[in-house]
């Protein structure tokens, strides 16, 4: 009996210790995680933002002021310390956030969630992420300095996880029960690799290809035009070409495959995207340039950005960081200021690979036979056997698709060719930028840069204003890789790059101001090959049209701008649709709603009513107009949104807007009354679930953590208004991710905010305190301090010293 | 009585104490010693020592969260979810502590006996 009870009473503390000691489903290790010593608990308080802290390998003493936004200001005696410190300091705040994105981006993120992350992951190695990273590194050890930066950027960061501990490990850490790794510089390049998938990894080169197949060219082309009739390029219309003297790549003879592929992997948001403008001293109220810039990306908490001064006797620059990469990436030093957006250029396609036999050691190409090599990727899985998936290369670029992976033909597959895998240091750009002083360092800066191309906006003390648009540009033919391409036929591959002086830019021009808006960037007088392959059309207009508007603008009007609500694609469809509607044929609450809609001012307000209508009804309008694309036996996609508007304006009785399944022959104008009808019934359904659909309530913006969105360190329901398409960008859970005006007084003034909070901690009352004034629209100036002595802002300050 | 108080103290003194040293488990470790050099009967085996550690982890808790406004607490209580309740964060917080403490304590007793017999 004492036996027994001796048995079971150890059993049950095995059990209870195991229990409590183990992640159980999304249960942290319950004893582990509340233990007040070492848990959870011990990450509820603030960072410590002063005294000294020992750093191995710094050469001088390195001076960090916080001010009241907890932005760090750090004062060093040279580059390496400088970046030293920012690593040590972007670890402090973001540790585990730098992480986890690189993780993504290696498709490491199986080892922390489990099998549930093994399709992420595969696509991300077949993606060839890992590949361009260390692509990336191998030309930036080309440059022994960009390589010293990058290993004193990694050393700052493992200064700090060294001193780390299990009882201090940030809290996601502990939800999932694993530990920081050490940084690398390739976990640096993996970052950037984050930002070229997110920005530059887009295409539809295979959707269009069963499209074309499928409705042939002419229906194809009235579908997807090169130019859309409306066009307010980046670069203004009457910009002289002249000084090109390289012709556009001559189209080969030939086929292309029209192949049937059925899936394709995940893409990048098609709303990732950004506004950037400046104005000229003769059209600022004050007689300084002033730019402006709001890149919109998913918004997450921790936020993307983090702010940061950086400094060393021969420069000081302030502005958006982003934590894992080195230096300032939209910001402004005492000479210019500069930001980006997206330039959204076709730099990925696609080759139809035809191999020798199963074994798949050979490729076709040039009608002779090439070797193909083999990455062995290695995904660790949580709580699960570890998954193998080899990857074919060829010359082009990985095999993504083959019959391991969406396709079934053992002797065929796709392979990408993408201009993230040519590597490039696009970390130096940004480091140069942060020292430039007037035009010139700031072309010279952007020299180098490949990718992720962006249109790079530029303001100066000494009254410059400019925009590149910048990255390594394949020169190709009319058509080249807008659909798949014959992998075997050597002039399907690309054949030169635009040279770089011949990107498309503008200095000074005629009309006063520069803007970008990830619209086309050039119109049809420019030489080489560009066509719209996903332009945003509303956004650059309503933003020139505004600086068409009047003489001189101020930084209120700036802000005004940023906080723009405009819906310009409601504005420029709506009145047709009324025109068309006949109200007879609507019940009482049909009437009711219509009414309201017929009212509205074309402004996603959030206390409007309009709005909420709007984008139900256009949603549905849409997918009704679209009934065709919607198919599971072959990846397609529906058109953009101004040329489905052009159709529907232009040609109301096209084939296309004949709804398949009915046996009636519907017009753009029937659609319009089905919708509405339709509208109306799953509004009134919301009504009478959530309550009021005013635009606020009805858009439900959300800034979601980024570990699977966890609703408990999330902010839901913002008061802020704006859409997709609109210039304030705010839907539902993707926007402006920072916002940022600089004056180019002497010294500069600035106003920056972006919706999250500078430390990573969801312990912290700096989580997310900038969530609030970023949804009403409101600005913190920054605090650019001129040197090392503490002012009146300054709350805390910190000493890194370098240890014996 | 005077045993049970005993016990609760040495309970305290040394899941506070391992606690520096050891991970969570060190409460685990506390309520083991003390049962085996102190030794009670009935319910007492389990409940003092559980109550000794309830009472450290929750104050414990109580204090590093209160003075930070328990801005962390409100959220695990509702990632858990417990309502987003801190106060019922660290009840729960006391109850798991407690409850480790208390079964490794019973386990100790029985050992305890053995060895006597």
């Amino acid at each position: 009996m004492k036996y027994l009870k001796l048995v079971i009473t150890f059993v049950v503390t095995i059990v209870i210790f195991y229990v409590f000691n183990t992640k159980l489903g999304s249960i942290p290790p319950i004893g582990k995680f509340l233990d007040p010593a070492g848990g959870v608990w011990q990450n509820d308080q603030e960072e410590t933002i002063d005294g000294n802290v020992n750093i191995q390998g710094l050469s001088a003493p390195v001076t960090i002021h916080y001010d009241e936004q907890l932005i760090p200001h750090i004062f060093a005696q040279n580059d390496l310390d400088l970046y030293k410190a920012q690593g040590y300091i972007t670890a402090k705040h973001r540790l585990w956030q730098m992480e986890f994105q690189t993780h993504a981006a290696a498709g490491r993120v199986s080892e922390l969630i489990g099998s549930a992350g093994l399709n992420y992951d595969r696509s991300e190695r077949r993606r060839g992420m890992g590949f361009g990273a260390e692509k990336a590194l191998e030309k930036m050890r080309e440059n022994p300095e960009a390589i010293k930066f990058l290993e004193a950027y990694r050393d700052g960061v493992n200064s700090y996880i060294i001193s780390l501990d299990a009882k201090t490990f940030p809290v996601e850490y502990k939800l999932l029960d694993y530990e920081p790794e050490a940084w690398t510089t390739k976990k640096t390049t993996l970052l950037l690799m984050y930002m070229t998938k997110m920005l530059a990894g887009g295409d539809n080169d295979l959707e269009y290809t069963n499209m074309l197949r499928k409705f042939g060219k002419e229906r194809f082309d009235l579908l997807f035009p090169d130019f859309f009739d409306v066009n307010d390029p980046i670069i203004p219309k009457e910009t002289d070409w002249s000084f090109i003297d390289v012709e556009i790549t001559k189209t080969p003879e030939g086929e292309l495959p029209l192949d049937t592929i059925p899936q394709t992997i995940e893409k990048p948001n098609p709303d990732n995207g950004s506004n950037n403008w400046a104005v000229s001293r003769a059209k600022s109220t004050t007689g300084n340039p002033i730019l402006a810039n709001d890149p919109h990306l998913g918004l997450n908490l921790p936020s993307i950005w983090f702010v940061m001064q950086l400094s060393t006797p021969e420069y000081n620059t302030m502005g958006a960081t982003l934590p894992g990469a080195l230096g300032v990436i939209s910001g402004f030093n005492n000479h210019i200021a500069w930001g980006e957006t997206n330039a959204t250029r076709d730099v990925l396609d696609w080759y139809k690979i035809e191999f020798k036999d199963t074994t798949r050691t050979q490729y076709k190409y040039d009608n002779q036979w090439r070797n193909t090599s083999v990455r062995i990727e290695e995904i660790k899985v949580k709580g699960a056997a570890t998954v193998i998936d080899s990857v074919i290369y060829t010359h082009h670029g990985p095999v993504t698709y083959d019959h391991n992976f969406m396709s079934d033909n053992e002797k065929s597959g796709y392979a990408m060719k993408w201009v993230g895998h040519i590597g490039g240091n696009n970390q130096g750009a940004f480091l140069a930028l942060n020292k430039s002083k007037n035009y010139d360092d700031y072309v010279n800066a952007l020299k180098g840069y490949t990718a992720p191309a962006q249109n790079f906006v530029f303001a100066s003390t000494e009254g410059d204003i400019a925009i590149w648009i910048q990255g390594l540009f394949p020169n190709k033919w009319k058509g080249q890789g807008k659909f798949l391409l014959d992998g075997s036929n050597p002039e399907h591959d690309w054949q030169s790059y635009i040279p770089q002086a011949f990107n498309a830019h503008t200095k000074n021009p005629e009309r006063g101001f520069v803007s970008s808006a990830n619209q086309h960037p050039v119109d049809k007088n420019y030489p080489f090959y560009v066509f719209n392959d996903g332009y945003e059309t509303y956004r650059n207009r309503v933003i020139n049209d505004f600086f068409n508007s009047k003489d001189k603008f101020s930084i209120d009007d700036f802000k005004a701008l940023h906080n723009n609500n405009y819906n310009l694609k409601a504005a420029e469809l709506l009145p047709f649709m009324f025109d068309s509607m006949d109200d007879s044929l609507m019940t009482s609450e049909e009437k009711e709603i219509y009414t309201q809609i017929k009212a509205w001012d074309f402004n996603n307000d959030i206390e409007k009513l309009g709005p909420s209508i709007w984008s139900k009804w256009y949603s549905k309008l849409y997918h009704l107009t679209w009934d065709e694309f919607d198919t599971e036996e072959e990846a397609l996609m529906s058109p953009y949104a101004y040329q489905t508007i052009y159709l529907m304006k232009t040609k109301p009785e096209n084939e296309f807007m004949d709804i398949v399944e009915t046996p009636e022959k519907e017009t753009a104008q029937d659609l319009f009354l089905l919708s509405f009808k339709d509208t109306v019934k799953e509004l009134m359904e919301w009504k009478a679930k959530n309550g009021d659909y005013n635009w606020q309530a009805y858009k439900g913006t959300h800034v979601g953590h980024l570990l699977q969105g966890l609703p408990a360190f999330s902010r839901f329901d913002l008061p802020i208004g704006g859409d997709r398409n609109i210039v304030n960008a705010a839907s539902a859970t993707h926007g402006p991710s920072w916002r940022m005006i600089v004056e180019m007084s002497s010294p500069p003034k600035a106003f920056g905010i972006y919706p999250g909070g500078q430390s990573g901690n969801p312990g912290s009352a700096y989580y997310d305190n900038f969530i609030d004034d970023w949804a009403i629209g409101k600005y913190h100036e920054l605090n650019f301090l001129h040197d090392a002595k503490a002012t009146d802002q300054i709350i805390g300050t910190q000493t890194l010293t370098p240890s014996k | 009585m005077k045993t049970n108080i005993i016990n609760f103290v040495i309970t305290i003194i040394l899941a506070v104490l391992l606690s520096l040293y050891l991970p969570w488990w060190s409460v685990m470790v506390a309520g083991f010693v003390s049962a085996l050099f102190f030794s009670l009967k009935k319910a007492a085996v389990f409940f003092v020592p559980f109550l000794a550690v309830f009472c450290f982890w929750a104050i414990y808790a109580f204090i590093v969260s209160s003075a930070n406004d328990f801005t962390l607490a409100k959220k695990i209580a509702v990632l858990l979810p417990l309502g987003g309740n801190p106060h019922v964060l660290i009840l729960v917080t006391g109850l798991v502590g407690g409850l480790a403490s208390g079964v490794a304590a019973v386990f100790g007793k029985q050992l305890v006996g053995l060895v006597r017999k």
